[in-house]
């Protein structure tokens, strides 16, 4: 039986983690995402719970007592944002490493400098090739329902891998939207026990956890982790099947809307995807015909459907919500042509960087996108490549 | 606490086994057996590990020396790493996932490094929260893993890769760190420092405490490095025991805020007899140099004298 | 799944190396000697040994094991001969011989 509300993403973040009664969870405050650890500490002094906190005194010991808590056979999670997600960049690699199913809502903030509280991608982007799978939601209902399938995928014998659950700050971590929550019932039989078979706390079965690894071993253990990484973009989809029987709403690696005979097609991560998709709707009301691809599933990236999804197109544009200073564009750009080019898909591209420090994205915006990329495939006007969208100039 | 029975201690089955790949001779290892010692036969352990000549030599895969489970997380962490996992043993106990017969005890062990310097913010965050834990330094007063490097543990005039003594330079050009007290003044429940002696009576007796007393627990052992220090390896026991007759290194504990003397020299060494056998101190005694000695034992004076009036008020 | 280091070597294919380079067994670096790197060798006097244990508490190696009560023979297949016990024994029962 679905509960009708209304929240926060923050909110519906810690609901999700009331309903869970994880174990442990160390965290340390930082904007946006402080709110979430607040939230959990008040369910935790009103006896709604009894998940032990652990009040660090920073964000890179909030992952290394994660990782602790986690080997020690605990289900474990944290919430950051921003600077504590880079103070923390040691040991995401080492949770991954040591394929910890730890869960970390991150609640995505621009990186300094200079520094600025509001949303980007630029936390999670930096975070990228630490080995940890990325979801990514348009809103609190898709934050809290990501939250939810977070352990059954992360804590799957054939992953065990540490998993983001990503929202944006303030956009989506802050504005209260309706929400459809699951019962408490259901979502403790979703997720489930956490029975790992190895830990720590075993008593005599004693286990040692991140040896020195000498060459002949190394490269063979970076190869097993980035098999488990790809494996789990199978689990991702079978937990959101899970998912969709008791909730009734679909997931995949990504949404494809109004995108089947679409020629021009935006690709977007994040809260900003309501507002390509609102334009979307405007535009086919006068015939154009454009869709939108929202990413769900950041890491590991699904390239090949991807670009099998984007291969009617003429045009796409690509829509990055990070700088990632490479002087070739943001990584989503990269990364969907190297899937295209790969597949030998060869629609036109333009990658495009907006909303970056919490800069507004507006529908008139999408609409000037998609009117360059049919002056580009019409008219032969080529864009300018990385092109920042909504810069004063 | 249990009366200190030599035969019986070492009856006990080793918690360290052979063949980890410490240097001949090092220090660190017949300290962290030791203080396994203090450990009851019944009683289970996690020890977590900085990353060190400990940690790399300890548990090079697929070699581990730890006959109890053992974890590794990085250099600046062992403190917020074990505060996981000993929050995570109260935890899975409360919840019933854990057997009610069966206990853990969580044991750190960090170098100088990676405790007074990369890793102090997380040993003094994990001291302050008051984990049921202990954390052993094994202060051998350099960075050894990486070359004999100068820390804020290396006493004053070591020649150190980073502090050489040259035409221009005596050295280290300071005193000294002192965790020991640092962290007693963080209120924990414990706090030994020792090193080895004869019969391992003090540093067991302190292992056993900070093991067995609740709450946060600081071990800060000295366990020379015979690479770094520059003596042969077989003189260990007698380097520790200079240390401690000079006073350079006390032996003292603070239980709950209470100070306390656990050895007093009869007659105070001159700090010549421990600095004179180690490679390191060698510049100090070029003709020219005795000024340096002075200073050297004049701080050491000062720090004694203030520890007994610690002691004593 | 409890893991025989036996079957870990430097030319084990990577699937079969343990999950997230775990070990699920403690105390196997037994397996490894280190009695190799030895250029000393410890002999002991036993008709000067007290059974004191001082020789095994001062051992960095855990190489000075015992049997009901007594110092029983060295393990020299990890003694690294660093010579601390012989220096250290109060009834000088220990000698260095150089070589292995």
């Amino acid at each position: 039986m679905a509960r009708k509300d209304r929240m926060s993403g923050n909110e519906a973040v810690a609901f999700a983690i009331r309903q869970i009664n994880p174990d442990v969870m160390p965290a340390f405050p930082i904007t946006p995402s402080t709110e979430i650890p607040q939230m959990v500490s008040t369910y935790i002094a009103n006896g709604e719970i009894d998940t032990e906190f652990i009040p660090v005194e920073s964000e890179h010991s909030a992952m290394s007592a994660a990782i602790g808590s986690e080997a020690a056979g605990a289900r474990t999670l944290t919430a950051t944002s921003s600077a504590g997600l880079a103070y923390m960049w040691e040991e995401l690699l080492l949770a991954a490493s040591n394929r910890m199913p730890i869960a970390l809502a991150l609640v995505n903030r621009t990186l300094s400098g200079p520094i600025n509280i509001n949303c980007d991608h630029s936390d999670g982007m930096g975070a990228r090739d630490t080995g940890w799978i990325q979801i990514y939601a348009e809103n609190n209902q898709e934050v809290y329902d990501n939250f939810i399938q977070a352990y059954p995928i992360a804590e799957d014998p054939e992953v065990h891998l540490p998993i983001m659950i990503c929202q944006d700050g303030f956009i989506t971590s802050h504005a209260v939207e309706n929400i459809e929550l699951l019962e408490d019932e259901e979502v403790k039989e979703f997720v489930g026990e956490y029975e790992p078979e190895e830990f720590l706390l075993n008593p005599g079965k004693p286990i040692a956890v991140g040896p020195y690894s000498v060459t002949n071993y190394a490269m063979e253990a970076k190869k097993n982790q980035a098999d488990a990484l790809k494996h789990s973009q199978e689990i991702v989809l079978k937990v959101a099947e899970e998912f969709e029987k008791i909730s009734g709403r679909k997931y995949g690696l990504f949404e494809e809307y109004r995108t089947e005979d679409a020629d021009y097609i935006m690709l977007i991560m994040g809260s900003a995807a309501g507002t390509a998709k609102q334009a979307v709707d405007d535009l086919r009301a006068q015939g154009k015909k454009v869709g939108v691809i929202k990413l769900r599933l950041f890491r590991p990236f699904p390239a090949e459907e991807l670009a099998e999804a984007l291969k009617n197109a003429k045009a796409a544009a690509i829509m990055d919500r990070a700088e990632s200073y490479n002087g070739n564009g943001g990584p989503l750009g990269s990364e969907v042509t190297a899937g295209l080019y790969r597949k030998k898909i060869m629609i036109e591209t333009v990658n495009y960087i907006y909303g970056l420090g919490g800069r507004d994205f507006t529908v008139q915006e999408v609409y000037d996108i998609f009117g360059e990329l049919e002056d580009f495939i019409e008219n032969g006007n080529a864009p300018e490549q990385f092109k920042y969208i909504g810069l004063r100039k | 606490m249990s009366s200190y029975n030599v035969k019986e201690m070492m009856s006990k089955k080793d918690r360290l086994a052979p063949g980890h790949r410490m240097c001949a001779g090092c220090g660190a290892t017949i300290g962290v057996r030791a203080v396994l010692r203090a450990l009851h036969e019944e009683d289970h352990a996690v020890i977590a590990n900085a990353t060190g000549c400990l940690e790399v030599s300890s548990f090079m895969y697929p070699y581990t020396a730890w006959e109890d489970s053992y974890i590794h997380n990085a250099f600046e962490n062992a403190g917020a790493t074990l505060s996981g996992v000993e929050t995570a043993y109260k935890v899975l106990k409360k919840r019933g996932k854990l057997p009610e017969n069966e206990n853990f005890k969580f044991i750190a062990f960090g170098g100088d490094g990676g405790t007074y310097d990369i890793g102090f913010q997380s040993l003094s965050g994990a001291m302050e929260r008051g984990h049921d834990l202990v954390y052993v330094c094994y202060d051998n007063g350099a960075y050894m893993n990486t070359g004999i490097q100068r820390s804020s543990a290396t006493p004053m005039y070591a020649d150190t890769t980073t502090t050489p003594a040259g035409k221009c330079s005596d050295g280290k050009m300071q005193n000294r760190k002192d965790l020991a007290s640092i962290i007693a003044d963080h209120d924990v429940a414990y706090v030994g420092q020792s090193t080895f002696t004869l019969n391992f009576n003090d540093l067991h007796k302190k292992a056993e405490k900070a093991i067995y007393t609740e709450g946060a627990s600081f071990l800060n052992l000295m366990t020379p490095c015979p690479r770094g220090w520059r003596y042969p390896t077989e003189d260990i026991m007698e380097i520790c025991r200079l240390a401690v007759e000079t006073c350079y290194w006390p032996l003292f504990e603070v239980e709950h805020g209470k100070w306390r003397l656990t050895y007093e020299p009869k007659k105070k060494l001159p700090i010549e007899d421990f600095l004179r056998p180690q490679g390191r101190f060698k510049h100090l005694f070029k003709p020219g140099n005795e000024h340096l000695i002075e200073e050297f034992q004049a701080e050491v004076d000062r720090r004694w004298e203030d520890l007994l009036y610690k002691c004593n008020r | 799944m409890r893991t025989d280091i036996s079957k870990i070597n430097e030319q084990t294919p990577h699937q079969e190396l343990t999950e997230g380079m775990m070990v699920f067994a403690g105390g196997t670096s037994k397996y490894f000697e280190t009695g190799e790197w030895r250029t000393r060798t410890p002999i002991l006097n036993h008709d000067l040994c007290r059974q004191c244990m001082v020789c095994s508490m001062v051992c960095p190696d855990s190489c000075i094991p015992l049997k009901d009560g007594e110092r029983v023979e060295f393990d020299y297949k990890h003694c690294k001969g660093c010579g601390i016990c012989a220096k250290a024994c109060p009834f000088d029962a220990i000698d260095m011989k150089e070589g292995r």
